[in-house]
């Protein structure tokens, strides 16, 4: 019962989250160690893997502009003290919004129209995926957490009946859409720095990422500056403060989850426009779930959630480098080491705080008391 | 474990008896020359920048009830805390029957006879008095041991101390008398041979504390010593035998209660002569601003907390709403300023009507001129994570203070901030700084602030000056004062009559939801509006001065500690 005293900012911010990222690499350090390999060796191979190598550093960026996307989603919700763990349904509804926009316009529509038509699609689909949820959990209680959850499987249920249905490419057997036309494609980065005159080596990261950066401008103003999100933090931090403030709580809720669901389907933007060019199955890949870890570590903030998202996306772009250098470090080797960082940075990014709080609340009193 | 069950179960006389060595159920129930029950050496305690509690030194004899009175802040509450375990001292000694103790936790302090009675009840009021009793020590896996044994050592501390309760009732319909009840039962089935009771009376009315303090005389008579820890001077003098005054975190005196008087306390608690009233001057009421008619509320559960409420409050007047917490003035609050919709009647704000039907909204209220300085700033007043800077525009972000169309103007809220900080002493004066980190005085101060200068047309106050220490209190006061003489309607709710006494210029006092009474200025005496608040009608013969040591005719029909609800 005996509370620790809060841990300054810095510490929370910067000391904290690098601490806990260490005791995951060195626990990973650990597995790798224990099926023969060299930890040392590995992480060398991980970082040049997510960085140097050719096309490396791309590929890093590409995974982290998913990332961005739905950890801000995650981060705008968990503002109003909502656990939106549906970024992985409201993702791929979102990416059924933008692939119904490409398939239905690609033909007629330039590309300056259709882009930004399917991505306001995508956003729409997203925040509307997550509108029944917030509405249930406003005006009937229903909690957001379970709600979300059972979306993400009919998401699933609703894009695998589609696919292999009326979206179906004709004349074929696996579940996926025709091609887009070209006017549907947003543009690699290689290719837009090569019209500049700058080479960069092929990959699938595309200006999507710059709609990421963007989002993290827009989530930052929405929160801190405006009047909206003035109200969703007080409603996040207290309830009854935000009663007696006179904030329309339902419709706070409501509207943060839309705008949740929203960043969420924004992350369909990179893949079906960016990337793969037509609907498929499965594109979310779990970018949704691990958004929850990414805004964890980010501490909820666009510029904690860039970097939660840079980590993010190198090890998956490294983690690919490790399996095809080891023989031992198999994709489920992989996950394991993700599943640790997220376990430490994510699930238990708070354990530390107490026994480092009462660390450096004792470090910052010892010279203070002494002349006493 | 053994023991402590053995001697819970006969009782708490055999508990002194196996501690002392032969106390007999007669007063005093102490050998002589044994060590005090309690002894805290220089006790240091700081929290942040405050310093709680500075080389506190206390004793406490065994069998004795001592008493530890100080202000709102004063410490009192961080001291027995470090008793209990819950903090741990920074430096200091504690000794529990003259040994000197480490204590890590409640289960130390647990284990050495001390037992708690908190201030917020610690029940599970879905449970019976019997599940509640046991919880913590079921006795194995298997309850019906532990439930066959426990009710079995109810009955017999019931019996001994006058403590009769329904083991079967469950908690939540039991009326707050008996659930402190069911709380010290509690302590003593663990072998409590020491027990702390932290401001027990705030939620009492007078009768269920005078019943109170019959049965703490009762356990002391078997050679329990209890510490009670309160703000109350009346109840200091009425059930202590010792009394220990804490200020700003120290001990500055201890006294014979017999040796001293409630003048010279008063004065220890607070450093100088107490002002009891705060001169404020003759009101001059205008025209009625805010009235309710026959308005009722119901809470979610729909039992009724508001029942034909009907008020008028004017311009320039403060109006008191006195009555024990939990009579309805919370939900009457929230009721008014639009957190909570009435089930019936109307209210009349300003020239607009509002009913069930057309409710009202804190915002549109807030727009129309009524400021809230709500009862628990720190869940509602403020919120504790933000700035000052942002907490200073909480209920009026939306208004044009605030910024511009669909944007926060964040340097002006905070220059603006800075000035009301000025203006109102919260120190430190940095908008910057975050809500949690400032004390409860200029935690207040910084919701009178934002409160009275959107210049209301009426102001609706809930506990003003609650958790507030001394300095904070005189100037809240005088700035309530100051925004009525400037015409502003006050509605005051607390539950310090003083407060309201000496602030109101009408007093109305709840009881059960209902307005029971009302006395103007001058004409109000603490004993009649104590007895209102109680429930019970007009007293036959008033003039005798606080009787809280006697139960008074007053106290019969409330004699068994039934609610004075039942009205």
């Amino acid at each position: 019962m005996s509370s620790a005293p809060p841990l300054p900012r810095w510490a929370d911010v910067g000391l904290l989250p690098i601490i806990n990222l260490a005791i995951a690499l060195v626990v990973s350090g650990l597995v790798v160690l224990a099926v023969g390999e060299d930890p040392h060796r590995a992480i060398d191979v991980m970082i040049r893997g997510a960085f140097f190598y050719e096309g490396s550093l791309g590929y890093t960026l590409y995974y982290t502009t998913n990332f961005i996307f739905t950890g801000l989603a995650v981060s705008v919700a968990f503002h109003a003290l909502l656990f939106n763990i549906g970024g992985e349904g409201q993702a791929y509804i979102g990416g059924l919004g933008a692939g119904l926009v490409c398939l239905a316009l690609d033909a007629v529509l330039p590309g300056v129209v259709l882009i930004p038509l399917a991505i306001a699609a995508a956003a729409g689909f997203g925040a509307g995926w997550a509108l029944v949820p917030a509405w249930l959990q406003a005006y009937r209680g229903s909690h957001v957490v379970i709600t979300t959850i059972m979306f993400n499987f009919i998401a699933a249920g609703v894009m695998v009946s589609l696919l292999a249905g009326p979206l179906i490419k004709p004349g074929q057997s696996s579940p996926t859409s025709r091609r887009f036309s070209g006017s549907a494609e947003i543009p690699d980065v290689q290719e837009v720095l090569g019209l500049v005159g700058i080479e960069v080596a092929r990959s699938p990261l595309n200006l999507s990422f710059a709609l990421a950066v963007a989002a993290c401008v827009f989530v930052w103003l929405l929160i801190w500056h405006t009047r909206f999100g003035y109200a969703v933090r007080t409603l996040g931090h207290s309830p009854r403060a935000a009663a007696y403030a006179g904030i329309r709580i339902p419709r706070t809720i409501i509207a943060a989850m839309a705008i949740s669901g929203g960043l969420a389907g924004l992350m369909a933007v990179n893949e079906v426009l960016g990337v793969q060019h037509r609907l498929l199955l499965n594109f979310t890949a779990g970018y949704g779930f691990t958004g929850i870890a990414v805004s964890l570590m980010g501490r909820n903030h666009p510029i904690g959630i860039v970097l939660a998202s840079l980590l993010f996306g190198a090890l998956y772009q490294g983690g690919s480098e490790l399996d095809l250098e080891f023989q031992t470090i198999t994709r489920d080797m992989l996950l394991v080491i993700q599943g640790l960082i997220i376990l430490f940075s994510g699930a238990l990014a708070w354990m530390l705080n107490p026994p480092l709080a009462r660390l450096l609340a004792s470090l910052a009193h010892r010279p203070r008391e002494a002349p006493a | 474990m053994e023991e402590r069950a053995r001697r819970a179960g006969t009782g708490a006389a055999e508990a002194a008896a196996d501690a002392g060595g032969g106390g007999e159920a007669s007063p005093p129930a102490v050998p002589p020359g044994s060590p005090p029950a309690v002894e805290l050496r220089r006790i240091n305690k700081r929290f942040g920048a405050v310093q709680a509690n500075r080389d506190i030194d206390l004793t406490v004899d065994r069998g004795s009830i001592t008493g530890i009175i100080g202000e709102n802040g004063a410490g009192k509450s961080t001291l027995v805390s470090i008793l209990y375990g819950f903090h741990t001292a920074d430096r200091g000694e504690i000794r529990i029957d003259g040994e000197p103790i480490r204590m890590t936790g409640s289960a130390d302090a647990i284990g050495h006879g001390i037992g708690m009675v908190h201030q917020h009840f610690m029940l599970v009021p879905t449970m019976t008095v019997l599940e509640n009793a046991m919880l913590g020590c079921e006795g194995g896996p298997l309850l019906a041991e532990g439930e066959r044994a426990t009710r079995e050592r109810m009955a017999g501390l019931s019996a001994a101390y006058g403590l009769e309760i329904d083991p079967d009732a469950l908690v939540g319909e039991l009326p707050v008398g008996l659930q402190q009840r069911v709380e010290i039962l509690k302590t003593l089935l663990r072998g409590a041979r020491i027990l702390i009771l932290d401001e027990p009376t705030g939620v009492l009315t007078p009768q269920e504390a005078d019943r109170l303090f019959e049965i703490l005389e009762i356990l002391k008579r078997d050679g329990v010593t209890i510490l009670l820890i309160t703000h109350k001077l009346r109840e200091i003098m009425a059930a202590t035998d010792t009394v220990y005054v804490m200020r700003r975190g120290e001990m500055v005196a201890r006294r014979r209660t017999r040796e001293t008087s409630r003048e010279e306390l008063a004065r220890l608690m607070v450093g100088r002569d107490v002002l009891f009233a705060v001169g404020a001057g003759p009101s001059e009421p205008g025209a009625p601003i805010l009235s309710v008619e026959s308005l009722s509320h119901a809470d979610e559960r729909g039992a009724p907390r508001l029942t034909d409420v009907r008020f008028e409050l004017r311009a320039g007047e403060i109006l008191g709403l006195a009555g024990v917490a939990g009579n309805g003035q919370s939900e009457l609050l929230d009721v008014l300023s639009g957190i909570a919709p009435p089930q019936s009647g109307r209210i009349d704000f300003a020239g607009r009507t509002f009913t069930p039907a057309s409710p009202a909204n804190p915002s549109l209220l807030r727009d129309m001129g009524l400021a809230h300085i709500p009862e628990d700033r720190q869940q509602r007043g403020l919120v504790l994570p933000f700035t000052a800077s942002e907490s200073s525009i909480l209920g009026y972000h939306g208004g044009p203070d605030a910024g511009e169309g669909i944007f926060l103007a964040l340097a002006a809220v905070r220059e603006r901030c800075g000035l009301l900080m000025e203006r109102y002493d919260v120190r430190p004066p940095d908008p910057g700084l975050r809500c949690g980190g400032f004390s409860g005085g200029n935690q207040q101060k910084m919701v009178v602030a934002r409160e009275l200068s959107a210049a209301p047309k009426a102001l609706l106050v809930g506990q003003p000056t609650r958790g507030v220490d001394i300095g904070a209190i005189e100037f809240i006061h005088s700035q309530i004062i100051e925004i009525r003489d400037a015409g502003c309607a006050i509605l005051l709710v607390s539950v310090e009559l003083d407060e309201i006494m000496s602030l109101s210029d009408r007093i109305l006092v709840m009881n059960a939801g209902r307005i029971v009474g009302e006395a103007a200025r001058g004409e109000a005496d603490a004993d009649r509006i104590g007895l209102m608040m109680a429930g019970v009608g007009e007293p036959s013969g008033a003039g005798e001065s606080s009787g809280a040591g006697e139960p008074s005719g007053a106290g019969e029909p409330c004699g068994a500690g039934e609610p004075a609800a039942a009205a």
